[in-house]
């Protein structure tokens, strides 16, 4: 019979469990891995193609989540769910469904796959839905009646939606696009099917730590340190928000994820 | 001044709101809450479209404007300040700040935010703003709801010189018939979404055309059969008789106002025919500034204060109610 469990030891094995391979990845780190030029490429690769792939999120589905917010029709939940589900596809049909769509013999038939677009394309078709959910809730929570106050004000329908209700939803979209921006990061399945993994072209970081694993361990390492430093400034970041903005941040953060 | 003219329809989830209605200087629309009253706001302000007809200012259609092309001025319910936004960005969205700020005394709370402020100050910056595009038309919803008792009669005081200086047509809802009476010109009874009827406050006293009207206005509503005579003669449901100069014949309402009433403690014997009295026991005694209303079996009956006291209702037991014939209205039931 157990009379007590040790709940502090067991704290303890969880807490080192989690935190030994980040510290690995760090003890194992030399200068001659951070200095090859596949990590620099990656680098470069990762940032270019997460920045577009955002900024295309942020375009199309603020507006995208607005409609989808703010109009009851036939089939909306259809609609909704259809949105989310690249959330819990597994990567590798995501991949198959891009080229499907997209590749030599796809559907569309075009010259999009393996080229630097094409990581863009993964990289938005996987963590744009993670923003638009988000969006959609924050959009929910704008009372009505502000945005009708607007319109009574004399402000059209654009000075209504960037001066009220953005800064309003604020909170949920910045908490969506956090989100979508760190799953946008790490995306690997979707982007090795569907763009390859050329160096300077379409190799991402991760995608680069598994094309190095075998190869060279000390460029593997790097890579993986490299990531750990930005993925933590992300959630630092994250953090900071949520503490100086508003409760609906931190509402959105602490349901989504 | 143009004339604002409502004339529409709406299917609304229960009825139908259907309404014609001229506005020319202060119309409050009173009835109870789910009467289409706020949709009357939004119909006008262009955030709802009716099915049939429309709003027309001085005899320019508004029906194809949006919302932000109208010219009201409108005051939600719960102010719809914006939170995000400092008293003085609020007042500057919908125009010219100008002289506003001092005007309604919020100057020196230019830089907080609303959910700084108190009822009363929230009201001010909310009409503030209202006015700050210069409206042609004015539309306040339950202007006085939000506000606790103590803020509420200062307000209405300033509410209605404000009114009565902007001299635009307005249109303000609510459910309290003492804060329609007091601050509109014109006083329109909303049920179910039809007017039962629109009139100078008094005359919505002195003639209520049916007994909703007259219980909303604050009368005692008797239920009971009236036969002719040179005075009509009303066998209440209580078995008691009751007189009324109105004529009336059948199934009718006897209404009468709490302040046509007296109170005794003895039944005077040689009372006149034109004299009514109902007996009953002392319910509820509550006070209304100098006044005391007081629950007399099935009437609320309004007296001053000493004279509650020299006749000790506090007490509670058996006292009379009396009031004139001529003090009474019968209405159809």
């Amino acid at each position: 019979m157990i009379k007590r469990i040790p709940v502090f030891a067991v704290a303890l094995v969880g807490l080192a469990f989690i935190a030994l391979p980040i510290v690995a990845v760090f003890a194992r780190l030399s200068l001659r891995g951070i200095s090859s030029s596949i990590v620099t490429d990656a680098l470069v690769v990762s940032l270019k193609t997460t920045f577009v792939a955002q900024a295309l999120v942020l375009a199309v589905g603020t507006p995208m989540a607005y409609v989808l917010a703010t109009h009851r029709f036939r089939g909306r939940s259809l609609v909704v769910t259809l949105v989310e589900l690249p959330i819990v596809l597994p990567p590798a049909v995501a991949g198959i469904g891009l080229l499907a769509a997209f590749g030599r013999f796809g559907l569309l038939h075009t010259g999009l796959p393996f080229t630097q677009a094409a990581v863009v394309v993964a990289v938005a078709f996987v963590s744009g839905p993670l923003y638009v959910r988000q969006a959609i809730a924050a959009f929910e929570g704008v009372d009505e009646t502000l945005v009708a106050a607007s319109r009574t004000l004399g402000a059209g329908r654009t000075k209504t939606f960037f001066r009220v209700v953005v800064p309003l939803a604020r909170g949920g979209l910045g908490a969506g696009e956090a989100l979508a921006f760190a799953r946008g990061l790490g995306e690997f399945g979707a982007t090795i099917m569907f763009a390859g993994s050329l160096q300077g072209v379409t190799q991402t970081l991760p995608l680069a730590v598994y094309a190095e694993f075998a190869v060279d361990f000390h460029t593997a390492v790097a890579l993986g340190g490299l990531l750990v430093l930005v993925s933590a400034l992300l959630l630092l970041t994250l953090k900071w928000l949520a503490s100086s903005s508003t409760s609906a941040f931190r509402f959105a953060l602490s349901t989504s994820s | 001044m143009a004339r604002l003219l409502l004339d529409f329809s709406v299917p609304l989830r229960a009825f139908d709101l259907e309404l014609t209605l001229p506005v020319e200087r202060t119309v409050a629309l009173v009835g109870p809450s789910g009467a289409g009253k706020t949709s009357v706001l939004r119909v006008v302000a262009g955030l709802l479209q009716p099915a049939r007809g429309g709003v027309s200012l001085g005899g320019a259609p508004w029906d194809a404007l949006p919302p932000e092309e109208r010219s009201v001025g409108f005051v939600f319910q719960d102010y719809a300040l914006f939170p995000h936004m400092s008293v003085r960005a609020n007042v500057a969205y919908a125009g010219p700040v100008g002289d506003l700020l001092e005007r309604f005394r919020i100057a020196h709370l230019a830089d907080a935010r609303p959910r700084e402020l108190s009822g009363g100050e929230r009201q001010r910056v909310a009409l503030a703003r209202a006015l700050a595009r210069n409206p042609a038309v004015l539309l306040l919803d339950e202007p006085l709801a939000a506000l606790d008792a103590h803020t509420k009669s200062e307000v209405r005081g300033e509410l209605h010189d404000l009114l009565r200086d902007l001299a635009l047509p307005t249109l303000l809802v609510t459910h309290d018939y003492e804060d329609a009476a007091s601050l509109a010109d014109e006083v329109g009874v909303l049920v179910d979404g039809r007017l039962r009827q629109l009139a100078a406050p008094a005359e919505l006293v002195a003639r209520p055309s049916d007994a909703f009207v007259a219980s909303f206005t604050g009368a005692n509503l008797l239920r009971g059969r009236a036969r002719r005579g040179d005075l009509t003669e009303i066998v209440l449901e209580s078995g008691e008789r009751v007189f009324s100069t109105d004529e009336g014949d059948g199934e009718v309402g006897v209404v009468v106002y709490p302040w046509e009433i007296s109170l005794a403690r003895a039944h005077a014997d040689d009372a006149d025919s034109a004299l009514n009295v109902i007996r009953g026991e002392i319910g509820s005694v509550v006070e209304v500034g100098n006044r005391v209303r007081v629950r007399i079996g099935p009437v609320t009956a309004e007296v001053t204060a000493s004279s509650a006291e020299r006749l000790a209702l506090a007490g509670g037991g058996i006292a009379y109610a009396t009031f004139k014939a001529t003090g009474t209205r019968l209405v159809p039931l």
